[in-house]
C-alpha cells in the first residue's frame, strides 16, 4: 500500500514570471483517494498537466507509475486515465461509438472495443443512453460517460480534474459514489481535484490543500484539522432548558479545564482545554437543568478551507 | 536416370518452398503495414479514418462536392459546345485536341482549369480552417491527447485525411470530365495527353494541400473557427483578386522610361514577374497552361535572339515538365513551410480543456 504510484518532486511550472507550481512534492500511494483541494487558480490544473505529460515542467520531476511524464508521456498515458474539466466528446458521434474511438486509440481491436464500449457503458449507468448521440447528452451524463472513457483502456490511476463541476447535488453524489466504488472494486489509484469541500470530504482518503501553486498541507481529515488547530480551544455547545441560566453558568465555570463560557439566549459556548463534553453534560444536570442538543465543535474541511483562503492568506 | 528425376524433384521442392516463404514474407508485410498488432489498427490511421469519415459525412463537404461537381459539369459543357470552333487542324495545338477539354470555353462559363484554380483554395479551406480549434472547443482534444499516442499523429492524421480526400475529389472529377469527353467527342486521349492530365490533377492536389496547410496553421493559431476561417479565406480573396493589382500597381509606378535602354526595361519585367510569382494562385495558373498547353514555350519573356532558330512546336511533356519546375518547387515549398510551422506551433501549445 506504501508504494507511491503518483511521485512528484520538486515540481515548478512557470508562465513567464508567473509561478504556477512552485516546488511541489507530493506522493501518492498504490489505491488511495486523493484528493486535490485549493481555490481556483491555485495550479491545481497544471499540476495534473504535468503528470500526464501533457505539459512540460520548468523544473523537477513528475513519476507515475515508476515512468517519468515529461520523457516518456506515451508510456504514462497508457497507464493513466485523464478526465480533464469540463470533458467534449464528438457530437456527431453517439456515446458507444466515441468509447470505441478511444478504445481504439488504446490498440483495442474494434471488436473487442465495442464489447468492451458496452460494458462501460452498464457500468457507468448509460446503458440506455449508448446510442444517443453524444450532442443532445447533459452534463451529468457527459461526466459520466467520461469516466467510463477513462476506465476503458484499464487504467491503474485515473485522474479526474474537477470532476463535480457544474453538476446537481444528486449528480455529484452519484459520480462520487461511482468514483468511490470503482477505487475500492479494482484497486484503482484516484487523484480528484476539487474546489468544492464537501465532496472531497466524502470521498478521500487524504487529502493536499493547494494554495498559490504550492502544497500547503496534506493528510487526512482528521489529522489536518489537528495539524491545524493544535492548541486551540475545544469549543462544546450545549443548549440548555432552565429558568435559571445564572446558575449553569456559574457551575460550568467551576469546571476543571474550562475556559470561558459564553451565552446567548439558551445556547451556551464552552471554551475548554481538552475534551471534557461528558463532564459539562454532567454538570449541567446536575444544576438542576435540562439539555435539548449537545455538540462537540469538530473541525471540518470547511474551517480547514477558511483558515487557509480567507483568514489566512498572509500566513501563506 | 533415377538421379536425374530426383534432382529434378528437389528443384522442384525448393522452388515451392520458396514460393511459400516469399508468399508468408509478403503476407507478414503487409499484415505489418496494416497493423500495429492482433488485428488492433495502428492508433494514426485509426485518427486518420476517423477524420475521412467526418469529412464525407459533414455538410460542410457535401455542399462543397456539390459546388464543384456542378462547376465542372458546367465548364465541361461548355468547351464541348465550343469544341468545333477551337479545332484548328493546322495549329500546332491542333494535336493536343484533348487537353482542349479542360483549358477552352465559350466565353459564357470559365474553363475547369480556371474553376480549379478558383474553388480549390476554398475547398482546401473548407476542409482545415476548424482542424484543431473545434476540437478545442468542444473539449475532445485534450481527451484525445490524454490516450497514448504521441502529439503529432494527430496534426498528421488531420493532413494526411484531408489531403486523401481532396485527391480521390480530384481524381474522380478529372477523370470524370475525361471519360465524359472521350464519350461525347469520341477521341480518346494519346498518352502523352493523359500524362499531362495527370501531372495537371496532381498540380491541384498540390495546390489545395497549400491552402489546406495554411487554414490547418490558421486552426492552430486562433482560437476561434470564425477567425481562421475569416483568415484563410481573407489570404485567398487577397492573392486571388487583390495581389495582381497591387503587383500591376507597383509595375506602373516603376516603369522605366520609354526611352530607356531595353536591358533596363528587361529588368523591369522580370521585377514585375519575380513579384508576381510570390503569389501561390499565379504558381497554380503558370503551372497548368504549362502543362495544358504544349504551345507555351517559356513563362518568362524572351529576347529576340533566344526565338531565332526555334521550331513553333508544342514541346514534349518533359520539356513542358521541365519548365514548370520552378514553380513546383515554390509550390511545394510553400505548402511544406505552412505545415512545418502548424506542427512546431502545435507541439509547444499547451492542451487545456477548453
Amino acid at each position: 500500500m506504501d508504494e507511491p504510484i503518483i511521485e512528484l518532486k520538486e515540481l515548478t511550472k512557470k508562465y513567464g514570471s508567473f509561478t504556477a507550481v512552485d516546488r511541489l512534492d507530493l506522493s501518492v500511494s498504490r489505491g488511495e483517494v486523493f484528493g486535490l483541494l485549493g481555490p481556483n487558480g491555485a495550479g491545481k490544473s497544471t499540476s495534473i498537466l504535468m503528470m500526464t505529460g501533457l505539459t512540460e515542467p520548468t523544473s523537477g520531476s513528475v513519476h507515475v507509475c515508476g515512468v517519468n511524464s515529461t520523457s516518456k508521456p506515451v508510456e504514462v498515458k497508457r497507464r493513466v486515465g485523464y478526465l480533464p474539466e469540463d470533458v467534449g466528446f464528438y457530437p456527431e458521434f453517439s456515446g458507444l461509438e466515441n468509447l470505441v474511438y478511444t478504445a481504439r486509440l488504446n490498440g483495442i481491436p474494434t471488436g473487442p472495443a465495442r464489447n468492451k464500449a458496452k460494458e462501460m457503458l452498464d457500468r457507468v449507468g448509460l446503458t440506455d443512453q449508448g446510442k444517443k448521440r453524444t450532442g443532445t447528452y447533459s452534463r451529468g451524463m457527459r461526466q459520466r460517460l467520461g469516466l467510463a472513457d477513462v476506465l476503458i483502456k484499464t487504467p491503474q490511476v485515473i485522474i479526474l480534474d474537477e470532476p463535480t463541476l457544474g453538476l446537481d447535488p444528486e449528480g455529484v453524489r452519484e459520480l462520487l459514489e461511482l468514483i468511490r466504488r470503482l477505487s475500492k472494486e479494482e484497486g484503482l489509484t484516484v487523484l480528484l481535484s476539487s474546489h468544492q469541500l464537501h465532496q472531497v470530504q466524502q470521498v478521500c482518503d487524504r487529502v493536499g490543500v493547494f494554495v498559490g501553486g504550492k502544497l500547503i498541507a496534506q493528510g487526512d481529515i482528521p489529522q489536518l484539522s489537528r495539524e491545524l488547530f493544535a492548541g486551540e480551544a475545544f469549543i462544546v455547545e450545549a443548549r440548555v432548558a432552565t429558568r435559571t441560566f445564572k446558575k449553569v453558568k456559574e457551575h460550568l465555570e467551576q469546571l476543571d479545564g474550562v475556559n470561558t463560557v459564553t451565552r446567548e439566549q439558551e445556547l451556551f459556548r464552552i471554551s475548554c482545554t481538552r475534551d471534557i463534553t461528558a463532564e459539562i453534560s454532567k454538570e449541567i444536570i446536575s444544576a438542576g437543568a435540562g439539555i435539548t442538543w449537545l455538540k462537540r465543535q469538530e473541525y471540518g474541511l470547511d474551517d480547514i478551507y477558511h483558515r487557509y483562503f480567507e483568514g489566512g492568506t498572509e500566513n501563506v | 536416370m533415377y538421379k536425374v528425376l530426383k534432382r529434378q524433384e528437389l528443384l522442384e521442392k525448393g522452388r515451392k518452398e520458396l514460393e511459400e516463404l516469399i508468399k508468408s514474407a509478403r503476407q507478414l508485410k503487409i499484415r505489418e503495414l496494416l497493423s500495429s498488432k492482433g488485428g488492433a489498427d495502428h492508433p494514426f490511421w485509426v485518427i486518420v479514418s476517423k477524420e475521412i469519415s467526418d469529412h464525407v459525412r459533414s455538410w460542410r463537404f457535401i455542399i462543397l462536392l456539390g459546388l464543384i461537381a456542378l462547376t465542372c459539369l458546367g465548364s465541361l459543357y461548355t468547351s464541348l459546345t465550343s469544341m468545333g470552333e477551337a479545332v484548328d487542324a493546322d495549329s500546332a495545338e491542333g494535336a493536343f485536341f484533348f487537353l482542349k477539354l479542360f483549358t477552352i470555353t465559350d466565353g459564357t462559363l470559365p474553363s475547369y482549369v480556371v474553376f480549379v484554380g478558383f474553388l480549390g483554395p476554398l475547398l482546401g479551406i473548407g476542409l482545415g480552417f476548424d482542424a484543431v480549434n473545434s476540437e478545442q472547443s468542444r473539449g475532445t482534444l485534450s481527451r484525445v491527447m490524454s490516450q497514448p499516442i504521441h502529439r503529432d499523429y494527430l496534426i498528421n492524421a488531420k493532413f494526411v485525411a484531408a489531403l486523401t480526400v481532396i485527391s480521390v475529389l480530384f481524381f474522380a472529377l478529372a477523370f470524370m470530365v475525361m471519360g465524359l469527353g472521350i464519350l461525347s467527342i469520341g477521341i480518346p486521349p494519346t498518352l502523352e495527353e493523359f500524362m499531362r492530365i495527370l501531372a495537371f490533377i496532381l498540380l491541384s492536389i498540390l495546390y489545395v494541400a497549400f491552402w489546406l496547410n495554411l487554414s490547418i496553421l490558421f486552426s492552430v493559431r486562433f482560437r476561434q473557427a470564425a477567425t481562421s476561417a475569416l483568415s484563410a479565406i481573407a489570404a485567398w480573396v487577397f492573392f486571388s483578386v487583390f495581389y495582381g493589382m497591387i503587383v500591376n500597381v507597383i509595375a506602373r509606378v516603376t516603369q522605366p522610361g520609354a526611352m530607356s535602354g531595353p536591358g533596363k526595361q528587361l529588368a523591369h519585367q522580370k521585377f514585375t514577374m519575380i513579384l508576381q510569382d510570390l503569389s501561390p494562385s499565379q504558381l497554380f495558373s503558370d503551372a497548368t497552361l504549362t502543362l495544358l498547353m504544349p504551345s507555351v514555350r517559356s513563362l518568362g519573356p524572351l529576347t529576340r535572339a533566344q526565338v531565332v532558330g526555334a521550331i513553333p512546336s508544342p514541346l514534349p511533356f518533359g520539356q513542358s515538365l521541365l519548365l514548370v519546375w520552378p514553380q513546383l518547387t515554390g509550390l511545394v515549398a510553400v505548402t511544406v513551410i505552412c505545415f512545418a510551422l502548424s506542427y512546431v506551433y502545435f507541439m509547444r501549445k499547451e492542451i487545456r480543456s477548453r
